[in-house]
């Protein structure tokens, strides 16, 4: 059983990820990603990973892929007619992502590292997860809060429409012709 | 099931990713492979974490969560904003970075 769900995961993961880069319409795209997000999900499940499964679908597949469905929607960009590299650029493209997966395969394949063990334990629990992030890494727990808040204040300044500047501009002009 | 199996999957994921970097011309495909690329080193990180039985490995992939959170926040922001000026999304387009 472990095996056949790890087997389905680890096709359905791979194939939607080649998916993503493949189709032709960036919808699309975002739909086969956000599939693979389930599979690896799925995955973290197997490895008692609970509380990441969860984080990762609310987190990945519900906030951050719906924030890129609403860009694309928002720039009309769900045409067919995206304008492609060349067949040369491609080519290259797959064959330094191709060797570098062979390369760290070759030095990896004899890496002798341990069976995992199929019992199940319990460090994925929110319980444990919590207390360890309140009491050893509760720092970085708030520096992520303020790197939280610079980030939306951010975005906020970076996607606004620009009138400031527009009537700065004028501003500096009308002083330009006063002087 | 042997922790190699893993490594591989993750392995293929992150190449996938980058295949996809090198090979699309539209930023928000590029944005996602870059997502793409941050899950499988978070699979890897959960697999040595069962590895090892030791939950600080998960606790890392929860910040990387947060970074990546915060990243796609600003990325989509620059990318909006880029379009607004040259109507376009085309990183041919965007690599001149006078209008």
């Amino acid at each position: 059983m472990y095996e056949v769900l790890f087997w389905f995961l680890t096709i359905m993961a791979i194939g939607c990820a080649l998916g993503v880069i493949l189709s032709r319409n960036p919808v699309n795209s975002v739909l086969f990603l956000i599939a693979t997000f389930f599979a690896i999900s799925g995955h973290y499940l197997l490895l008692n990973a609970q509380f990441l499964a969860v984080v990762n679908i609310i987190v990945y597949a519900g906030a951050i892929m719906v924030l890129f469905l609403f860009v694309m929607m928002l720039m009309n960009l769900n045409a067919d007619v995206e304008p492609q590299k060349s067949r040369l650029a491609q080519l290259a493209g797959m064959i330094a992502g191709g060797v570098l997966f062979l390369v760290i395969l070759a030095a990896l394949r004899t890496a002798s590292l341990s069976v995992l063990d199929k019992q199940s334990n319990d460090i994925g629990l929110i319980k444990n997860l919590g207390k360890v992030l309140f009491t050893q890494y509760v720092l970085p727990f708030e520096i992520s809060s303020v790197l939280f808040l610079s980030a939306i204040i951010g975005a906020v300044v970076i996607s606004r429409k620009e009138e400031v500047h527009s009537t700065v501009a004028d501003g500096s002009v009308n002083t330009s012709d006063i002087k | 099931m042997p922790i190699q199996y893993y490594l591989f999957l993750s392995m293929a994921l992150f190449s996938i990713g980058i295949m996809g970097t090198l090979m699309r011309r539209n930023a928000i495909i590029i944005f996602m492979c870059i997502e793409l690329m941050l899950n499988a080193v978070n699979l890897l990180l959960v697999a040595f974490s069962k590895m090892y039985v030791d939950s600080s490995a998960q606790i890392f992939v929860f910040f990387i969560m947060v970074v990546a959170a915060a990243e796609v926040a600003v990325g989509l922001a620059v990318i909006v904003m880029m379009h607004r000026k040259v109507h376009s999304v085309d990183i041919n387009i965007l690599n001149r970075l006078k209008h």
